[in-house]
């Protein structure tokens, strides 16, 4: 059996006398015997080091690495620099905690502070929290602190990753706003629903942009239309996509959103990811979450802190903004560190390599009898629709080692390209989709 | 000094190649116009940035950190190697389940030790963390009263001794909280328990042990009046690590359980996140179980409860921290995780023991795997807070313990070993906790300004607060 308990039988004795107790049962004396668990776990045996790491790597055996991937739909895969990996495995920065004692935290909440300067930089927003879940619930979150006392119900369109939807649908459950779906037309919301059903009860709009289609939305338009009936516009966005596309704030954003896992997180069967989150200025006391602000120390040194707390859950109780106490640190460091060797150069070609793959590869699915769907501008995913059953096509994809898009139904498929696929894997990709 | 402070124009690390096909442009109208400004360094200047901020943070790792409530244990070093492996980290959510059957046997034996520890029916690995553990725990919760019809149960009874979260998970989803106030013992005070329970209740939320470290010994009776009165037992499993292998969450009456996978079952901390807030509950619950749910022995499939409240989160939790916790459950089997508790306990039990004759213990009798101090008299006497006593313990290498918590006992330091931290270092700490107390007698002064050898010395937390500084101001710099 494996234990990491580091004191011997006898040391343990030695302690139970000292302490003026028997046995170890004796510490345990004061838990009625009725509820006490008779007969002990049912769970194995435990194991050596050699023998769990076989039983783990026979486990992951079992899983079926793509070397070629041309799905997207929530998580991507993006070369993820060697720095990256070597950073978040520092055990220092690993193993610490929240950062509630400051002075040997500096290190952490630099890093936190560093993560949301970049976000800001990227997103155009005044102010970022330190990191949510992830970008579905980072969007419930969104609607939450835009909810006002006479403003109750949340419009958010049918085109965003569903799993958004459905968290949005879940937190609304739980605090009772309403919520209205604004339908879709030709791959985007449909803008003319949208302007007909807003209203002086509407608290905000939530588009995805690119949306789940990776369609571009008609975002300033929408943006315009929401702040004319005095609601917020928020904005869920692929952060790889800021290298190139206008920013949140640009199309007039009062809270910008989305899922952090492109910015150097693996695909690692959908977490850990990190949500990320900023606001205007405005909106900085609503948001959720930990957020650290820069200040002085006594030697007037400067330093870093939690800060803003007076929202959170260990002061504010039932009446904080969010009861988010946990985040995804560790994650966010990644992200910082992915950025930062990334660059605005690096940055803007990940971007802009995913955008003219996407293209491409589109371009030469047509040839394979896979259609582009909607006529207007994506990003780096697209639906297809073809005659060819979208089930037999992915398996003849998946026979050459392709994981090949998202069927949504049978006839039509959502692909992501990244910069990591490559002209010849896409042409051999084709290649196969033609013999179908 | 900042990350973008040590930025160079001209200088990068080139990640990736030039784009093998034809550049497209973005349509004029959606082309980002404002600059970029993320940092310019070469790889070693980035290496070196963060081997700094590594070097200005205390992990576990560091030394003692009997920060309590937070079960900061040591974090082994094969769950890391075993979450890194390619058969994990490259899988993306959405494959097919014929080509994820490891991941969804990771969740399925996860899910059924896991149970078997809390005496629990089912569970969902889909929330991120503690917090979000309870909310989840939560809406089940609602969405069974409304099964049945049950409308006019509004409110969640929640302990004055309670964890921030519980409250403010209870208004999230959409109660009204009533305070249950302790005994003197520091227990749950059953006469207003009882005066609370009526018809209005939908449920309870309890920690046991609670967050003065004490097993609630009513505790039987407690669940029973909370289910006489139609409500439903919470249990929030931060202190999970007291009892695993000895009694059972299940046993004692909960209906519905979360646990902190980065508290008890060893995975790092990773300076605030991510952890795993797994839900398990009683069969009455689990068809409103959110998401997904492995089911089958030999082939997984993943199953849909029928009546589910929905997605909490995008996929299926933070996956690679519930692989090292199996890890870990592995490596200990039935009797190392009951010897962990049990270690965990008598290391308390330990300092406890060894300090009660200078510190105020707040309750004074066997604690269970934490204990809490109350330094109101020192503070009385000389002026030296719990907070005074923390920074003097930074300038010793020790990471404090949770201060001002729970917020029924007076300067409150609230300590929790761990059963990972050996005699020697509870030794040391002890002593360390001793020379503190005598030098808060003899030279109040040095310790109101320490902490003197950590990177910053005490941090102006008012004008932080006062006027928000939350980013770097690239200004006139970022204009040139």
């Amino acid at each position: 059996m494996g234990s990491y308990v580091p004191n011997t039988q006898e040391e343990r004795q030695a302690m139970l006398e000292a302490a003026g107790y028997a046995s170890m049962d004796d510490l345990f004396r004061d838990i009625p015997e009725e509820v006490k668990l008779k007969g002990g776990l049912n769970i194995p045996e435990g194991l050596s080091e050699l023998e769990v790491k076989r039983k783990m790597q026979s486990i992951a055996a079992k899983n079926k690495v793509f070397p070629t991937i041309f799905r997207g739909a929530g998580a991507y895969r993006h070369y993820i620099p060697a720095v990256v990996g070597s950073v978040t495995s520092k055990e220092n920065l690993q193993t610490a905690y929240t950062p509630y004692q400051a002075e040997i935290s500096q290190g952490i909440l630099q890093s936190i502070f560093e993560y949301q300067t970049m976000i800001c930089d990227l997103t155009g927003m005044d102010v970022s929290n330190a990191s949510v879940y992830d970008g579905a619930e980072a969007a419930a979150e969104g609607v939450a602190m835009c909810r006002e006392r006479k403003r109750g119900r949340a419009c958010i369109s049918a085109a965003v990753l569903p799993s958004i939807l459905e968290t949005v649908k879940t937190y609304c459950f739980g605090n009772g706003m309403e919520l209205e779906v604004i339908p879709e037309k030709d791959g985007v919301t449909d803008v003319e629903w949208l302007k007909a059903h807003l209203d002086k009860e509407t608290a905000c709009v939530l588009i995805q942009h690119p949306n789940y289609y990776g369609n571009l939305e008609p975002a300033k338009e929408i943006g315009e239309a929401v702040h004319q009936a005095g609601a917020k516009f928020i904005m869920s966005v692929n952060p790889i996509s800021l290298g190139i596309l206008k920013t949140p704030a640009e199309y007039g954003a009062d809270v910008a959103v989305g899922e952090g896992q492109p910015l150097g997180l693996p695909l690692a069967f959908g977490g850990p990811y990190l949500g990320f989150m900023a606001a205007t200025r405005a909106m900085m006391r609503k948001l959720p979450g930990r957020i650290v602000g820069q200040t002085k120390d006594r030697n007037g040194k400067t330093g870093y802190v939690l800060t803003l707390q007076a929202r959170e859950q260990h002061i504010r109780r039932e009446k904080a903004s969010s009861n988010i106490c946990s985040n995804q640190a560790l994650c966010a460091l990644a992200v910082g560190v992915y950025l930062t060797a990334m660059g605005n150069e690096g940055l803007e070609r990940a971007a802009s390599s995913c955008l003219s793959k996407a293209h491409y590869f589109a371009k030469r699915l047509g040839e394979a009898g896979f259609e582009l769907e909607n006529r207007g501008g994506f990003f780096h995913e697209f639906v297809t629709v073809s005659e060819k059953e979208s089930g037999r096509a992915l398996q003849a994809l998946e026979e050459h080692g392709i994981l090949g898009g998202l069927p949504l139904d049978d006839h039509r498929i959502l692909w992501c390209c990244t910069e990591m696929n490559t002209k010849e894997e896409m042409d051999e990709a084709v290649r196969i989709l033609k013999e179908v | 000094m900042l990350v973008f402070e040590k930025s160079r124009p001209g200088r990068g690390c080139p990640a990736l190649p030039p784009c093998d096909v034809e550049t497209v442009s973005l349509p004029a109208g959606d082309r980002r116009g404002k600059e970029l400004h993320l940092p310019a360094l070469s790889e070693v200047e980035i290496s070196r940035h963060y081997t700094e901020l590594a070097r200005k943070t205390h992990g576990v790792n560091d030394g003692f950190y009997p920060l309590g409530s937070c079960t900061m244990k040591y974090n082994p070093r094969v769950n890391e190697a075993v979450a890194s492996l390619p058969g994990f980290t490259e899988i993306h959510p959405l494959q097919g389940e014929d080509t994820v059957q490891g991941c969804m046997e990771v969740l399925h034996l996860a899910e059924k030790y896991l149970c078997e520890i809390t005496g629990m029916d089912r569970m969902t690995f889909q929330p991120a963390a503690g917090a979000h553990g309870e909310f989840t725990g939560l809406l089940l919760i609602k969405a069974y009263h409304e099964s049945r019809k049950d409308g006019k149960r509004t409110k969640i009874l929640v302990p004055d001794s309670a964890h921030g979260t519980n409250p403010a998970s209870a208004a999230m989803a959409g109660y009204s909280v009533v305070t249950i106030p302790s005994n003197a013992e520091g227990c749950v005070d059953i006469g207003k328990l009882r005066e609370a329970a009526g018809d209005d209740v939908a449920g309870l939320m309890l920690t046991n042990p609670n967050t003065v470290g004490l097993f609630d010994k009513n505790i039987l009776e407690i669940t029973d009046i909370v289910h006489k009165c139609g409500g439903l037992c919470y249990y929030d499993g931060a202190n999970l690590n007291a009892v695993m292998g000895t009694v059972r969450p299940g046993d004692m009456g909960f209906d519905v359980v979360h646990l902190n996978l980065h508290k008890t079952f060893s995975t790092p901390h990773g300076g605030g996140g991510p952890g795993s807030g797994p839900v398990g509950c009683r069969e009455l619950l689990t068809d409103f179980l959110p998401s997904v749910l492995v089911t089958g022995e030999d082939c997984c499939r993943f199953e849909r409860p029928s009546r589910s409240i929905g997605e909490m989160k995008s996929f299926y939790g933070n996956f690679l921290v519930v692989v090292r916790a199996l890890t870990y459950i592995l490596t200990l089997g039935r009797e190392g995780i009951r010897e962990a508790s049990q270690n965990a306990v008598l290391n308390a039990n330990y300092m406890r023991c060894a300090l009660k004759d200078l510190y105020t213990m707040a309750y004074d009798e066997t604690c269970m795997h934490e204990f809490v101090m109350s330094l109101a008299d020192l503070k009385k006497g000389t002026g030296i807070s719990a907070m005074d006593i923390a920074k003097g313990l930074l300038d010793n290498g020790i990471h404090p313990p949770t201060m001002y918590f729970p917020l029924i006992v007076e300067e409150a330091l609230m300590v929790e070993p761990t059963e990972t931290e050996s005699k020697e270092t509870l030794d040391d700490a002890i002593q360390v906790f001793r020379s503190l107390y005598e030098l808060a007698k003899t030279d109040p002064e040095k310790l109101h300004e320490a902490p003197v050898t950590t990177p910053v010395t005490r941090l102006d937390e008012v004008e932080a607060a006062r006027h928000p500084v939350l980013t770097y101001d690239f200004g006139a710099e970022g204009e040139a």
